[in-house]
């Protein structure tokens, strides 16, 4: 069927022009409080736009509710900012409707884990081609302060003076779990790092989850401190690296080894062990994913940060358009004429 | 015996028996062959909401019921001419809505002392006088078919299933139906495997011969073909309407076509048909919920498609957030809700028209929405493309009413040709020195519609308020004022695009009906036989909820008084109430099926006798 929308859909684009992050900058102020997380994040994903090989003009950012979902507002491509939870949902239309756009979700712990949970574990299964960034700050901040679901035990918010009883979800684990094909862990002080999952997240096609720890100062500050600050992020937490071995520490002593099934630390000073026993990362690997994944929440073992999988396989939009393809190719186009007559017709004459 | 044929202008013949009995495919075999041979044809089709009840029980039963005509049936009908019972059960359930000596035929074979049981016969009706007052004919069919494959290779279980087609064969005899319709239906069906189609041929002749040679069947009944125009005619039931209708739309639209749904009872057949449109090129995801349904046909129409979105009330409950941004968006997506009985999961099978002020008014904020409504199976392929065409033209989600009675049921339908149907494209906008996100049409106040690809109109939308033009975020209060009231009015100018209501009868008197929705057919056939005592009353039916029609208060004001029919406690009754400041009369019904025309018509009679108004 010809429609008003192909000439957009097939358009060829013999160059794309060479943009600078400055040109996905919206021309409005951004209204996060000083210090945000939200900032770096921003920066880094303008960074990156000019150097994934799509027209400005074919990039659409999708968000929910949230402080994080003001984010399609601060850039300077197609947006759309829609209500709590939805964006996973809105996206997946939008992508499955036009493959040839460059889909991102901006989300938070609250909208995408909680009241978007469910949109969040079916696209994962699906694995609709969109890239998730999840700005996680572990907190409810827009409604100022109340508990979510990756918000810790015994945490204490407005809504849970007395300490939260509510296990958190470990976000990479319910991404994994629900069949993620590209699932990253990042940090907003770290801004180098975080452009190249965000880099891997763009060439993935495919359901990208990127985790993000992001500080929100006004409710939940400092939540972060232990894996960010250099003071004790070497020794809490873990930078995982396609096929290199896991090692960690101030100055990479640390190590981890499996005991059985379960992971262990070793100090590889010791003697005992050395580089050649230690774990090798391997991202495609999903049985090791799950245990990496596992190891978030283990306080023996360092939280791992990086990419900790990319599996390749066919994306749900592209799936859509192999079956119609097939069926026209198989049976000829449709006609409707046809198709509003049905099997079973008869002429009055 | 003699046999004689008597002419009759219309008949109602229902099939029952157990669920596992085929009486679906009995029933619309029946039709199509009724509505090839030129008559008029309204079915409804009654099944159990469990999936396989247990077997002979009365909460089993799946009856098909058909209507047809020399002239308009409008309706499934209400009382029954012939009833085909397959066993005791199905006799209990429905013999109530036969008419008095009407014509039972039963399978003597499913009334054993353990059907009586489940169907909780004290005795056999069919011996112990109690069916007295019917012409009773009943043969053991099981009997019958056994002997007719008696040389047939096949497992007993087998050979008995076989006993709808010589029911229907002997229902074919009795009205003089003609036999290739099925026997070509039979031939396609069971062509792969001989043997069991050369079994089925030959029980169905076996039916009509049985019919034939009989003794005890003297009466044929004749009803012959309708004056209709000419032209290509199918069966179709109201959500296969919607659904061609959908992609018909789009196609007229000039757009792709993308359906966002969840599965639930009556909407589901429309996802089942609309996922068979591959071959069109159009696009749908089952979705996770109805949330997700809605929600992705958003994202779909925010990239350009022709979006919809099908459900039933529980599902539109769900989806009242989402219409709501849709509203604040302005992107067109038609929503389609087969309504059921509710609240909650009410009656899930069953028919009512209760989500209307849902429909109209049943989302937070000042968040107007177009809502329409079809009459009949045939009409809902017009209301959807139409629902579509308003959807694009005005950028608006619009509401789309049908109820499971004509969503299930079916009718005879002209085939229309797509030249036939209007264009209701739009453009796309494409200038970026002009463009800006909410600068209205003038005439439609309709938003341009950008989608991503376009180069240059990069731009942000969201559920905030926005700014009136630039489309900014905007939490100036004036401007929040200003842009409810542009909304409204956007929705209320379709007033001019839609047309003037024609009233049926004369142009004032005592007494005019107003229906909307699926109780038109009841309403006609009601008006039909009150005019044959020549009474004088009028008729209006609406199709357009909002806006209503810009003439129905002048005509209402023509009247002393107004009747209004409706499958709920009054829901149309409080928007007329309202909106024209008069009283209105209500006849509500909220009992799973829809009215019989004796109800409306009596209603009618005890309002024109209270004013003594004499015939
Ligand atoms: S409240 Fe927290 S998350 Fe929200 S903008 Fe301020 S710092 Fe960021």
């Amino acid at each position: 069927m010809i429609t008003q929308l192909d000439g957009l859909i097939n358009k060829e684009y013999t160059e794309i022009p060479q943009y600078t992050p400055k040109d996905f900058k919206a021309p409005i102020d951004v209204r996060w409080c000083a210090g945000c997380g939200g900032y770096s994040i921003l920066s880094q994903v303008q960074r990156i736009m000019p150097d994934i090989g799509v027209p400005k003009e074919k990039i659409v950012f999708v968000s929910g509710i949230g402080c994080s979902s003001r984010f399609p507002y601060y850039m300077d491509v197609y947006g759309f900012h829609s209500i709590h939870g939805r964006a996973l949902a809105i996206a997946s239309g939008l992508k499955v409707a036009r493959p040839d756009l460059s889909v991102w979700v901006a989300t938070g712990d609250g909208d995408c884990m909680s009241i978007g949970g469910n949109h969040m574990i079916h696209a994962s299964r699906r694995n609709v081609d969109i890239n998730v960034i999840m700005f996680n700050n572990e907190i409810y901040s827009l409604t100022k302060g109340q508990f979510s679901p990756t918000s810790r035990v015994g945490q204490k918010t407005k809504s849970s003076p007395f300490g939260v009883l509510d296990d958190p979800f470990n976000p990479s684990s319910l991404a994994l779990g629900s069949g993620s094909t590209f699932v990253a862990r990042g940090y907003d002080n770290n801004p180098s790092h975080m452009k190249h999952l965000f880099q891997r997240a763009a060439q993935h096609k495919g359901f990208s989850f990127v985790e993000i720890y992001a500080n929100c100062v006004i409710f939940n500050d400092g939540a972060f401190d232990e894996y960010t600050r250099k003071e004790t992020r070497p020794t809490s937490t873990i930078n995982l690296e396609h096929g290199k071995p896991l090692v960690f520490g101030f100055k990479n002593e640390l190590g981890i080894i499996m005991d059985g099934y379960k992971p262990k630390v070793v100090n590889l000073d010791e003697g005992k062990y050395s580089v050649n026993d230690l774990i090798i990362h391997n991202e495609e690997d999903s049985t090791l994913a799950l245990i990496l994944s596992d190891m978030s929440f283990n306080p023996e073992l360092p939280r791992p940060m990086g990419v900790i999988y990319a599996e390749s396989k066919p994306t749900y939009d592209q799936k859509v358009t192999w079956q119609i393809n097939d069926l026209i190719e198989r049976k000829g186009e449709g006609n409707l004429e046809d198709l509003m007559r049905g099997d079973e017709w008869w002429e009055i004459k | 015996m003699e046999q004689q044929f008597v002419e009759v202008e219309k008949a109602v013949i229902r099939f029952a028996g157990d669920s596992g009995d085929g009486m679906q495919l009995t029933g619309t075999q029946f039709s199509d062959t009724s509505a090839e041979m030129g008559n008029i044809v309204n079915t409804f089709p009654d099944y159990p909401s469990e999936i396989r009840a247990p077997e002979g029980t009365l909460y089993g039963v799946s009856a098909y019921q058909i209507h047809f005509g020399a002239t308009n049936t409008n309706t499934p009908g209400d009382k029954i001419d012939v009833l085909v019972a397959m066993n005791a059960a199905s006799l209990k359930v429905n013999l109530k809505d036969v008419k008095k000596h009407g014509i039972l035929l039963l399978n003597k074979a499913g009334f054993k002392d353990k059907n009586l049981k489940l169907a909780k016969y004290e005795s056999n009706p069919i011996e112990d006088g109690s069916l007295k007052g019917y012409q009773v004919f009943a043969y053991d069919i099981n009997e019958q078919v056994r002997r007719v494959l008696e040389d047939f290779d096949l497992p007993p279980k087998m050979i008995d299933r076989t006993k709808n087609l010589f029911a229907l064969g002997l229902a074919y005899w009795l009205f003089d139906r003609p036999l290739e319709p099925t026997q070509n239906w039979l031939n396609k069906k069971f062509g792969k495997d001989e043997k069991i189609r050369d079994a089925n041929l030959k029980v169905f002749k076996a039916g009509y011969n049985f019919g034939a040679m009989g003794q005890d069947l003297a009466v044929r009944y004749i009803v012959r073909p309708a004056d209709l125009r000419k032209g290509i005619y199918r069966n179709i039931t109201g959500n296969n309407a919607v659904a061609l209708g959908l992609a018909v739309a789009a196609q007229k639209a000039e757009l792709p076509l993308f359906l966002g749904s969840y599965p639930i009872t009556p909407a589901t057949e429309i996802l089942h048909f609309i996922s068979g449109y591959k071959q069109y090129g159009v696009k749908h995801m089952q979705m996770e919920d109805e949330i997700a349904g809605i929600t992705s046909a958003i994202g779909a129409s925010y990239g350009g498609a022709l979006a919809a979105t099908t459900t039933s009330g529980p599902g539109l409950s769900l989806k009242v957030e989402a219409m709501g941004l849709a509203v604040m968006l302005e992107l067109p997506l038609v929503v389609v809700d087969v309504q059921r009985a509710g609240p909650s999961t009410g009656l899930p099978t069953k028919p009512e028209q209760s989500d209307l002020l849902m429909a109209l008014w049943g989302r937070h904020g000042e968040a107007p929405i177009p809502v329409l409504a079809a009459s009949t199976a045939t009409d809902c392929f017009d209301m959807t493309i139409e629902a579509a065409r308003i959807a694009i033209k005005y950028m608006t989600p619009v509401i789309l009413l049908t109820d499971g009675y004509i969503a299930q049921g079916s009718e005879a339908w002209k085939v229309p040709t797509l030249d036939e149907l209007p264009d209701i494209s739009i453009k796309f906008a494409t200038d970026k020195e002009t463009y800006a996100p909410y600068k209205r049409d003038p005439e439609t106040l309709a938003r341009p519609w950008a989608v991503p690809g376009t180069p240059g109109l990069e731009h942000r939308i969201g559920g905030l308020e926005k700014d009136n033009i630039t489309g900014l975020v905007s939490h100036d209060p004036l401007n929040h004022q200003r842009m409810c009231e542009i909304r409204a009015e956007k929705v209320e100018r379709i007033v001019q695009d839609i047309p003037d209501l024609v009233v049926d009868g004369d142009e004032s008197g005592e007494l005019l009906l107003v229906t909307w929705g699926s109780t038109w057919g009841s309403a006609r056939n009601a008006l039909a036989s009150l005019r044959e005592k020549d009474l004088k009353i009028s008729h209006v039916h609406l199709k357009y909820l909002n806006p209503l029609p810009a003439n129905l208060g002048d005509i209402m004001s023509n009247f002393k008084k107004i009747l209004v029919p409706e499958l709920n406690l009054g829901q149309l009754k409080i928007l007329l109430q309202y909106k024209y400041m008069r009283p209105i009369i209500g006849l509500n019904k909220v009992q799973g099926n829809t009215f019989t025309a004796e109800e409306i018509a009596n209603k009618i009679e005890e309002i024109l006798l209270s004013e003594g108004v004499s015939k």
